[in-house]
């Protein structure tokens, strides 16, 4: 069965993305069952020819699981003509991945933190949240339908 | 890859996640789980001992069991979770929602 990932891995120099010495890009349907392998092809080819630590690949995995799950489901709401781009720029301390979708976006200062108790309870509403506290640094685009994850490495 | 289902001898439903928890498959979890409890089971333990990551989905999908196996009268524990899981209990606070051993066995003595 031909996999309905295209993954599309540039090393050095990356023209695109100054002073990035590798770049990973992957395009996926807005299909669920595509995440776990998706997060498994990025996370591989961000960590390869890195000695990288256990919490390290772990954050990026719960990270990437996250945005893609949130771009496939809120963003474009699981319709079938619509992609996810994952893009990864690699640098020798930093990774930063922008996972971007074609929906209409949203207001990330909306979302609220769902750890208050009454909260608890709640099903959904905890994957931003987790982003946040697990990455270096979050950025949105102005659209509302890109995230870019920072993450140092250590 | 998944889930397997045994009972153990005191009759605990153990289910074992084997690789991730998220949103791929936090619906069979859920389904194999809601099963046991139709067919009576009422003391059911999730074990993570060899679970790499869970995602949201995943935490939302435990915190739906939870919910069941308590309106059925049953009791949930959870076991085996790494540092690394662990610490995504303690981030969104449901570490005090869930009864969690450090390993199967205590959880099973704890029921």
């Amino acid at each position: 069965m031909t996999s309905p990932l295209r993954l599309c891995v540039r090393r050095s120099p990356a023209p695109d993305a100054e002073g990035a010495a590798t770049l990973v890009t992957l395009r996926l349907p807005s299909d669920i069952a595509c995440v776990e392998e998706a997060v498994e092809l990025v996370v591989r080819h961000c960590l390869a020819g890195h000695e990288t630590t256990r919490k390290t690949r772990f954050r990026l995995q719960v990270c990437l699981s996250e945005a893609l799950s949130n771009a496939i489901l809120r963003g474009n709401r699981e319709e079938q003509d619509k992609w996810v781009d994952v893009r990864a720029e690699l640098f020798t301390d930093v990774i930063r991945v922008y996972v971007t979708d074609e929906g209409t976006g949203f207001d990330p200062a909306s979302v609220p933190e769902p750890i208050r108790p009454e909260q608890l309870d709640e099903l959904g509403g905890r994957g931003l949240f987790l982003i946040r506290k697990l990455v270096d640094a979050v950025h949105f685009n102005s659209q509302g339908n890109s995230i870019c994850m920072m993450l140092r490495r250590p | 890859m998944g889930f397997s289902q045994s009972r153990d001898a005191s009759g605990v439903t153990v289910v074992k996640v084997d690789g991730q928890l998220i949103v791929g498959n936090r619906q069979e979890l859920k389904d194999l789980v809601f099963t046991a409890l139709d067919k009576g089971e009422r003391r059911i333990l999730i074990d993570f001992s060899q679970t790499g990551y869970i995602d949201s989905s995943g935490l939302g999908a435990l915190v739906s069991i939870s919910k069941r196996v308590r309106e059925a009268g049953g009791e949930l524990r959870l076991s085996g979770l790494n540092e690394d899981l662990r610490s995504l209990f303690e981030l969104t606070k449901l570490d005090t929602l869930f009864a969690i051993a450090e390993t199967p066995q205590q959880a099973l003595s704890s029921f």
